[in-house]
């Protein structure tokens, strides 16, 4: 019943969805900072090195609240329906992102060595 | 003929029912994907591209997102079923026409565009392309709900066949 063809497109999408985790995973670089960012405009930005506790308070009276602990940016609570960025895993490398997407905030990891190379080059 | 196509049409309404709601108990493990569901009831628009042709699966699969939209959903969430519905539709009707993969195949192609539909529209809403960084998890759920949708899918169209043959 299932054809070769079907085995061949499980393996393709499989390598190469591994080979894009593998790719991310080595070149991936540690940030130093982190944005807020709320509705897609920037909010706020946190170095990571400075351990707090931060709640985003939004105007529909929504909230999350994320702390930095040992370089680190967790979401601990949120008013959230869904908890998708509570149970998400704490961050610290470049680009990565918790994201809440029913109160549109995004916590996200900048400032490592490239953005440093880019200011160089600049 | 033409009850049996509303007996066909009841069964698969009832049958994305259930599934939807068993989707609601089911969490992606890891890591947790915004806005993001596994798509089990594209079982049932897979039923209905195999037994009951292009057209009358997408009738099914617009049935289903409205129906179970305003019984389990959110607003919010309508939107993200309607991209990954639709999306998953076309390409499993394109691919089913090649008649390069099986059933089987064709329900990959429905798992990971299902998927990336709905990372879109999460890209959209937030307005950040770094969100893109979840689509490798996404390809490999895609796979496998794929898979296992499509294994599924297999032992009912050939029942509804068996049903409709009498
Ligand atoms: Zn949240």
């Amino acid at each position: 019943m299932i054809k070769k063809n079907d085995l061949i497109l499980i393996g393709a999408v499989i390598i190469l969805g591994l080979g894009i985790i593998f790719f991310i995973n080595v070149t991936k670089t540690e940030g130093s900072k982190v944005l807020i960012t709320i509705d897609g405009k920037e909010y706020d930005t946190f170095p990571l090195d400075e351990d707090t506790t931060f709640t985003v308070e939004l105007d529909n009276g929504e909230y999350n609240t994320f702390v930095i602990k040992d370089g680190q940016v967790d979401m601990t609570e949120a008013s959230c329906p869904d908890k998708v960025c509570v149970r998400h895993k704490e961050i610290h490398y470049n680009n990565e992102t918790i994201v809440c997407l029913p109160n549109n905030v995004v916590l996200q990891i900048i400032g490592g060595e490239e953005d440093e190379i880019d200011a160089i080059a600049k | 003929m033409k009850t049996k196509k509303i007996a066909t049409y009841g069964l698969l309404v009832a049958l994305a029912f259930i599934l939807s709601y068993v989707e609601t108990l089911v969490t992606i493990p890891f890591p947790p994907v915004p806005g993001m569901k596994l798509g089990l009831a594209n079982l049932v628009v897979l039923a209905a591209l195999y037994t009951m042709g292009g057209k009358e699966s997408l009738v099914l699969s617009v049935l289903r997102i409205v129906l179970v939209g305003f019984t389990f959903g959110h607003p919010s969430t309508m939107l993200f079923s309607i991209a990954g519905g639709l999306l998953s539709w076309i390409l499993m009707l394109l691919f089913m026409k090649t008649k390069w993969f099986s059933l089987v195949g064709v329900s990959i192609v429905g798992g990971i565009s299902h998927n990336i539909g709905q990372i879109l529209v999460a890209i959209y809403i937030v307005d950040n392309i770094n969100i893109a960084y979840y689509l490798p998890y996404l390809l490999i759920t895609g796979a496998v709900t794929g898979t296992l949708i499509g294994i599924l899918g297999a032992m009912i169209v050939k029942r509804i066949k068996n049903v409709q043959n009498t």
